[in-house]
């Protein structure tokens, strides 16, 4: 299910958002290049808030050990092993859309 | 018998159509065309060397009347059609002409955007579409005075640069923060920006227009901020919008553009559309080379039955101003998979950089080197296969070997005033004299001689690398570690370049020296931002987004993901009212923890982040503000008991280290930054480990430097004793500065001095009073700009609000 979360806008360039979901947290990405990136706001270390890192390049340093996670992929970069799960984003002009992992269909879409 | 075609629009779209079709076949229309323009048909694109001088119109025509004559077709010119009657099969104009037609082609091109502003219709507000355009602009620059180009795009700099060789003075005011966003990145935006300004340009970027002011004629215009430009020339560049209003009357199908098929017929069987007045699979175009396409495309299918499709374009972008080199093309935002390969040349200016995915290039940005555009274009088109290319590619078509920066172009490339070694004020050309007559091939050498390096020593890696430029490769220089994988260069030499060169921003930084990545990386951002931050305290901006969260958002960052909030209590001392503040905010946010801190104050734990700006606000309400307990910036200055209650106080310790506190706070460092004031030797602040330690004694103060009781504990040097406060403010002041500006980002004074030595400290503190004067002074500076506390623009929404907020919540 594709839903509408803002604009390009909202997010400052190399920065993020968070947009909160039933399934938890999803941090979305802003590069210099206004390109957009999501995935759950959790690293695959121990959990950190990644929507709160650095955005360098098209990659988020995470705030807690700084792990480099690829944001086009979700695989930490580098000599550690992991990765965060990815949200898949359809950008149409200004506007952002998350495809929403499947949750219950509550009727309304929002 | 022939058919009968009409065409609408006499440009560049409906004409080449029309040559499309002469060239397949001369005989099966009886052609008719109507422009609203009182001339023959010229190429558009060339209006921009027109208005700057280099060319005529008579040099820009594509079309004479004699050709129009010669192909027997009849040219209605400064006749605009103002309506189509689809039953009937016929178009009438402003003159009254009513023809048939059994084809009808739409190429009405596209109409300036003007945005709404109050004033947009006085007299001197002017677009860049056509012609007539062109002449308002030449007559007003005959008067000379000033212009505002509003939009920093293709059009709106090519008129800038138009209006400049006239004689005006000009201003572009563009409304993002890079300059032609859409087809730059910010590397070469900034490169842009900089060539601009070098012609006598003025660029103001993030500028929103919000009214242009003037009685009857223009005066003046107005930005957002309120800053007011006088003009008697304002040109909106800001965008086109397709010119559909007669197609919409005629009840065709309108999208954003008139709707065409593959084929570029309309909703309508009998009428077609091309050029920039369509919408084609959802896009519409701005430039030329589709409207080529379309009219191949076209012609093919009124003339034979042959089926052509047309699929859409790609299209590049240059932009024509003599002497600057810009070429974009395709999509540099890449996406799954996308690898970006970037190439500087500080000494030339030049930038380029590629965009590479599943082995093929998925777009380009090239400044100051452009040749290899069109080589470039042509393999993205043809979706070559570069997988063999990948290591050379960014070098271009003619590369054969080598590659890479080249580490002493920054240095090559300096003035020869442009100062080396600050402490003892040697600029490269006093270097490299003494070098070529001295005959000098060591560091040693050049040291003994001229003093470069001998202080600090921060500065040895430039010297060496200007002996490597001086002595060619007689020279080795000692190879240094990088600040990151970034760059080339350490830490001390970006800094001595961001001196010596006056670079400003953290793009110029990344050029200049010849970046590897588009943007550093969470290691180099950081540091290079304050780097500029202390280089240029009143002019550079801060970038928030360089910043480690806990400085971003001015609170420690937690392991679950909440934040520790730390209140300034100036050394050490707090009241009732603080206390009831800080209680009354522990209930009403219900956080989780309150702890007395190793420094001397109270730390609440647990924070929601959504809840901070409240916290904040009730904690300013009560005169708080925010202890930087998370920042590379003073944290706290100890005290104990003191003179004031203790048996044994020498001094008013609290009241020193408060003073110390209110002159320090704010302040952004290398590495955090503490301090302590003891009353008397048995130093119950613990000043003896701190980075700057003040012990009092009878006869006055006992400064010490570089302690530190983290990881590696370190007892202080001992600096000097000192008599009065004011004396102990200003040698903290510069100790500070001297820190600042020489210490390497996130390193603590402990091993800074250690590195360079306490003599060195001396020498400039104890030894230099004029020098110490001049560092307290340029602390003083920096203060002045930096003591604002963070938490109340926070408090109050006005600044970041978007770091407290959900983007949005879902189900
Ligand atoms: C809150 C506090 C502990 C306490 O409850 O007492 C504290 C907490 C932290 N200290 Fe500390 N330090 C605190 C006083 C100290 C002291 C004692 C002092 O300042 O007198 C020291 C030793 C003195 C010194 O710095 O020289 C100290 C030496 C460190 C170090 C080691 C620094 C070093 O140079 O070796 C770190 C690590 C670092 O900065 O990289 C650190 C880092 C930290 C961090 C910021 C870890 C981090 O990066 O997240 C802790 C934040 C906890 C949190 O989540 O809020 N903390 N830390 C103290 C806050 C003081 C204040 O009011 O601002
Ligand atoms: C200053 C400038 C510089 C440019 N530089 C470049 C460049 O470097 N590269 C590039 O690729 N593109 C450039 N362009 C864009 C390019 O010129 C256009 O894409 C191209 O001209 C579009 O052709 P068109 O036929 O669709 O529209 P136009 O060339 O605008 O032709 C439309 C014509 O239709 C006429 N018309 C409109 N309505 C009616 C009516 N009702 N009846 C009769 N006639 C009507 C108009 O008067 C106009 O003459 C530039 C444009 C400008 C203005
Ligand atoms: S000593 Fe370690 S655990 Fe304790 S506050 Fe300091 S950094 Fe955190
Ligand atoms: S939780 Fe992200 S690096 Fe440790």
């Amino acid at each position: 299910m594709w839903t509408e979360i803002g604009t390009i806008n909202d997010i400052p360039k190399l920065g993020a958002r968070v947009v909160q979901s039933g399934r938890g947290d999803i941090a979305v990405f802003r590069t210099a290049d206004d390109e957009i990136f999501a995935m759950f706001d959790s690293c695959p270390h121990k959990g950190g808030a990644l929507s709160q890192g650095i955005v360098h390049g098209k990659a988020v340093a995470c705030p807690l050990h700084n792990w480099n996670i690829d944001l086009v992929s979700g695989d930490v970069k580098g000599p550690d092993n992991g990765c965060a799960r990815t949200v898949p984003v359809s950008v149409n002009g200004d506007v952002i859309r998350l495809q929403m992992p499947d949750v219950k269909a509550t009727g309304t879409d929002g | 018998m022939k058919k009968k075609l009409i065409v609408i629009g006499n440009g560049m779209a409906g004409m080449r159509t029309v040559e499309e079709i002469l060239k397949r076949d001369t005989d099966k229309y009886d052609i008719t065309v109507f422009g609203a323009e009182p001339r023959e048909n010229y190429n558009r694109i060339m209006l921009s060397p027109v208005l700057s001088g280099e060319k005529s119109f008579e040099d820009i025509i594509i079309n004479s009347r004699e050709w129009y004559a010669d192909n027997n077709i009849t040219l209605h010119a400064g006749d605009a059609v103002t309506s189509i009657d689809t039953d009937t099969k016929t178009v009438t104009s402003e003159n009254g002409y009513t023809h048939s037609y059994d084809k009808l082609l739409l190429a009405t091109g596209s109409k300036p955007f003007i945005i709404p502003v109050p004033g947009k219709d006085l007299d001197g507000v002017v677009t860049f579409r056509d012609l007539d355009d062109v002449n308002l602009m030449l007559e007003a620059a005959k008067k000379g005075g000033s212009a505002v180009v509003i939009g920093g795009g293709l059009l709106g700099l090519e008129a800038a640069v138009g209006l400049k060789a006239n004689g005006m003075d000009v201003t572009v005011v563009h409304l993002m923060d890079t300059l032609m966003e859409r087809q730059l990145d910010e590397a070469a935006g900034y490169l842009l920006v900089s060539e601009l300004e070098s012609r006598g340009l003025k660029v103001l970027t993030s500028a929103n227009t919000k009214a242009i002011l003037g009685e009857g004629k223009v005066e003046a215009l107005e930005l957002d901020d309120g800053t007011v430009i006088n003009a008697g020339l304002v040109v909106m560049a800001v965008g086109i919008k397709p010119n559909t209003a007669l197609a919409q009357d005629a009840g065709l199908e309108i999208g954003r553009g008139v709707k065409i098929d593959d084929q570029m017929k309309t909703s309508n069987p009998d009428i077609f559309a091309v050029g920039e007045c369509v919408e084609h699979r959802g896009m519409t175009y701005g430039l030329v080379a589709p409207l080529y396409e379309m009219g191949k495309v076209l012609a093919e299918h009124l003339v034979s039955s042959d089926v052509v499709a047309y699929e859409g374009s790609v299209t590049s972008t240059k932009l024509k101003v003599t002497g600057v080199d810009v070429f974009s093309a395709g999509d540099f935002s890449g996406g799954d998979g996308a690898e970006d390969i970037v190439f500087r040349d500080a000494t030339r200016g030049v930038y380029k950089r590629v965009v590479i995915r599943d082995n093929k290039i998925e777009g380009a940005v090239l400044y100051g080197d452009a040749a290899d555009g069109a080589w470039y274009f042509q393999m993205m088109k043809d979706g070559t296969d570069v997988s063999d290319l990948r290591e050379t590619i960014v070098f271009g078509q003619a590369y054969a070997g080598g590659g890479g920066g080249d580490p002493l172009a920054a240095v090559a490339a300096l003035a020869d005033d442009a100062e080396i070694c600050g402490c003892n004020g040697i600029s490269k050309g006093d270097i490299v004299s003494a070098i070529t007559e001295h005959g000098l091939t060591s560091l040693d050498e050049v040291k003994a001689v001229t003093k470069a390096s001998a202080s600090c020593g921060g500065c040895s890696g430039l010297v060496e690398q200007l002996l490597a430029v001086t002595l060619g490769d007689e020279y080795e220089v000692q190879t240094v570690k990088p600040m990151c994988g970034c760059t080339m260069h350490s830490h001390d030499d970006v800094r001595h370049l961001i001196t010596a060169k006056g670079m400003k921003s953290m793009p110029e930084v990344m050029q200049e020296l010849e970046w590897s990545t588009p943007n550093g990386c969470a290691s180099c951002r950081p540091a290079l931002n304050y780097y500029l931050l202390c280089a240029w305290p009143t002019e550079y901006k801060d970038d928030n987004q360089s910043r480690f969260i806990n400085e971003r958002i001015h609170a420690n960052i937690q392991k679950d993901g909440t934040f520790s909030v730390v209140p300034r209590m100036w050394g050490g001392m707090t009241s009732a009212d603080e206390l009831r503040a800080i209680a009354d905010v522990v209930d009403k946010y219900e956080i989780p923890a309150v702890k007395v801190t190793g420094g001397q104050r109270l730390d609440l734990f647990g924070v929601e982040k959504k809840d901070l700006p409240g916290v904040w606000a009730d904690l300013n309400a009560a005169g708080m503000v925010s202890g930087h307990a998370y920042g590379k910036s003073l944290r706290t200055v100890k005290t104990c008991a003191g003179q004031q209650w203790c048996r044994f106080g020498t001094q008013d310790s609290i009241d020193m280290g408060i003073k110390l506190e209110k002159m320090t706070w704010g302040s952004w460092t290398p590495h955090k930054f503490k301090m302590a004031v003891s009353g008397c030797p048995r130093n119950c602040a613990e000043a003896t480990i701190k980075d700057f330690g003040v012990v009092a004694v009878e006869s006055g103060y006992a400064l010490s430097v570089g302690g530190n009781g983290g990881i590696e504990v370190r007892v202080t040097d001992d600096l000097c004793i000192v008599e009065t406060e004011q004396e102990v403010l200003e040698y903290a002041g510069a100790y500070m500065q001297l820190y600042r500006e020489e210490a390497r980002y996130l390193e603590r004074t402990a091993p800074w001095v250690e590195r360079v030595g306490l003599d060195h400290i001396k020498a400039n503190l104890v030894e230099n009073p004029g020098m110490r004067k001049t560092l307290y002074e340029r602390f003083i500076v920096s203060q002045e700009a930096l003591q604002e506390d963070p938490w109340s623009e926070r408090a109050t929404g006005e600044k970041d609000s978007h770091e407290f907020t959900p983007l949005k919540i879902v189900a």
